[in-house]
């Protein structure tokens, strides 16, 4: 395992920027998740690190080497891709052990068979190692495609959006077991998702990603209540974040410049009063949390509540802030 | 998605349908067929049961036209075959029967050993550059890449006997004409464009996260072509071996202006065979006939490859 480290990384395919001057770090042993919508340049650069494009500018290095023109095959990195992941005319175990046999290692067949099994009961499809790769469900595809990384030990492991095409029950289990697993070999790791529930559960630290930028880094807790402007904002929190003109609500302590107002869940607070100034417009029954969908005057928001709440379509509450987020009119945070 | 169907499926033929698609397609493939079992009854029949009017579908089976077609004959004085010894073998016995004598081989083996070189040869000269050609065309940006392909697509739109004497005179100049090398290398230029165009498609098909993967795993892009690319290919390969060898196998007109004698090749030599009095029509059914094997031979071997559907079985689109 090693650092990994972007410097003013860009790329551009004709037209389209991909990747806008990206820098970062990734530390030895970390788990870094870029999180951004579908053509922010997440899956670009993934691909530039492991040499499947070339940057137009900026420097890549992998455990303090400048790979700028080295092949994919030497730079010592595993890459999960999102689909396509296995090859349809091996059996399972030839594609674990697929890289293990190149020509860049040549190991022993003892010691491939070893690590292979080993990394299959890992990923848990060592009862499976004889099948094509072909009679394999979806969750178990994935799993062989991330036993496929695992069997080496590269500097830096590139997963890009593994769990994306599997069910969501398949998706939770298998983010469990690969922070597990990341944890065991103490791997460091570069995994790109639009999924925030994925970014906050596994990540050390996330990356934002909008447009080829990167607008803020940090751990889940500080991009989460610490976001650097509205886009950030925006990417976390279920349910979205409610956008309010400034002066709309009672309760906050805008700073000067502010123009709009960032309010999640936990800065709102409600109690029934009549006449008070919003009124409950919906109730979404989650079963374990209601989805209130309140109405102020002509603006819309939407806030968690305790099932227990006693509330019902049509009443009046009192809607108060407490502690919001703050913006320019830019976008950017204010504090 | 499964391929199972239900009993109940609306989609379901039934059984009246599928009885009267059978019966066509039975049909179908009998008229087909008449042409071919024609060929095969006569390369049997004597000769003048061949010509008979009206045909004869019951005749007494003889190895005749097998004989005049393997042989040279020269025709002598019954007393002259009474005085020979007991014949040497059933074309011996055959041959004698009509007042003649084997005088030596025919050149129907020389002439079939000629095709088998150049249209196997050329099968595989055409498939071997189409597959590079066309995973360069499918996987790289290459200039001008749209008029290239036309430019390859143009050199089968017009028809042979338009530059049949170009073709003639340059083979001259260059000591090409009549030599086996010549051949494949004409047949080759006119498959390869078919090859590189069938092939293209098989390869766009497979996706290049497959090569991507291998390139990283340690592979160097030749590796990755030959470990990945060309197991799932081997459909495509196998379907573009069978057109380029039909061509080639069957092609006349080349053949007959630019073959004709060390490397001329069995479409333009089976129509000389010539018996006595008119054309031999047994010995050329049985030309024909023999003809046919090899081709009925490499389809069969090849079948599976045709029709295994394996290739896109683990992509999850």
């Amino acid at each position: 395992m090693a650092e990994v480290t972007l410097a003013g990384i860009s790329k551009t395919f004709g037209q389209t920027g991909a990747v806008d001057n990206v820098s970062l770090t990734i530390r030895d042993g970390e788990f870094v998740v870029l999180l951004g919508p579908t053509g922010a340049g997440k899956t670009t650069t993934l691909r530039l690190i492991a040499g499947l494009e070339a940057p137009d500018a900026g420097r890549i290095t992998i455990a303090g080497r400048d790979v700028a023109g080295a092949a994919p095959a030497t730079r010592d990195v595993a890459f999960v891709f999102q689909q396509y992941s296995l090859y349809p005319h091996l059996t399972v175990y030839e594609n674990l052990a697929f890289p293990l046999r190149s020509p860049a290692r040549r190991l022993h067949d003892a010691e491939i068979d070893a690590r292979v099994r080993e990394v299959a009961k890992m990923v848990r499809i060592d009862h499976k190692l004889q099948n094509r790769s072909t009679r394999l469900s979806g969750g178990e595809m994935q799993r062989v495609a991330i036993g496929r990384a695992l069997v080496r030990k590269p500097a830096i492991y590139l997963m890009d959006e593994p769990l994306s095409s599997l069910d969501a029950k398949l998706r939770a289990e298998l983010r469990l077991e690969l922070k597990r697993i990341q944890n065991e070999l103490g791997a460091t790791l570069l995994y790109v998702t639009h999924d925030q529930v994925e970014a906050m559960t596994m990540a050390d630290r996330i990356g934002i990603l909008a447009e080829g930028k990167l607008v803020q880094i940090g751990s889940p807790r500080e991009i989460y209540s610490n976001p650097a402007n509205l886009h950030v904002a925006a990417r976390l929190g279920q349910p979205h974040i409610n956008l309010l003109p400034q002066g709309l609500l009672p309760g906050c302590n805008a700073p000067a410049g502010t123009k709009t107002i960032g309010a999640r869940t936990e800065h709102l607070e409600i109690s029934a009063s009549t006449p008070g100034n919003a009124e409950i417009d919906w109730i979404e029954h989650l079963g374990d949390q209601n989805h209130l969908h309140i109405k102020v005057g002509e603006h819309k928001l939407v806030t968690l509540a305790d099932p227990y709440l006693a509330i019902q379509r049509g009443d009046r509450i009192d809607l108060k802030l407490r502690n919001p987020l703050y913006f320019d009119a830019g976008g950017q945070r204010l504090t | 998605m499964s391929s199972a169907t239900s009993a109940h499926s609306v989609v379901e033929p039934s059984a009246t349908t599928k009885r009267i698609a059978g019966i066509i397609v039975v049909l179908y493939a009998v008229i087909t067929m008449v042409p071919l079992a024609w060929i095969f009854m006569t390369s049997f029949k004597s000769p003048p049961d061949s010509i008979s009017y009206p045909p004869k579908v019951v005749f007494t089976p003889t190895l005749e036209g097998y004989c005049n077609l393997f042989t040279t004959r020269t025709r002598q004085t019954p007393e002259y075959i009474q005085s020979l010894g007991p014949p040497q073998s059933i074309c011996d016995e055959i041959t004698r029967s009509r007042n003649m004598v084997i005088a030596g081989p025919s050149n129907y083996w020389p002439r079939f050993t000629n095709s088998m070189v150049i249209a196997f040869g050329s099968t595989f000269l055409a498939v071997f550059l189409g597959t590079l050609a066309a995973y360069g065309f499918s996987r790289f940006r290459v200039p001008l890449a749209d008029d290239l392909m036309f430019f390859i697509l143009s050199t089968r739109m017009m028809p042979p006997i338009a530059v049949a004497i170009p073709i003639y005179l340059m083979y001259r100049e260059l000591g090409l004409s009549d030599t086996a090398l010549g051949m494949i290398l004409l047949y080759t230029a006119v498959n390869v464009s078919l090859a590189v165009w069938l092939l293209k498609g098989f390869i766009d098909e497979i996706p290049r996260e497959y090569e991507e993967a291998a390139m990283i795993d340690g592979y160097t892009r030749l590796q990755a072509f030959r470990k990945v690319v060309l197991p799932q290919a081997t459909t495509g390969i196998a379907a573009t071996a069978i057109f380029c060898l039909i061509f080639a196998w069957n092609e006349y007109a080349f053949a007959v202006l630019l073959t004709s004698g060390s490397a001329q090749t069995s479409p333009p030599f089976i129509p000389t065979i010539i018996g006595e009095g008119g054309m031999d029509w047994p010995a050329v059914a049985a030309g024909t006939t023999i003809f046919l094997v090899p081709i009925l031979v490499f389809t069969i071997l090849l079948r599976k490859q045709l029709l295994r559907g394996i290739t896109f079985g683990a992509v999850r689109k």
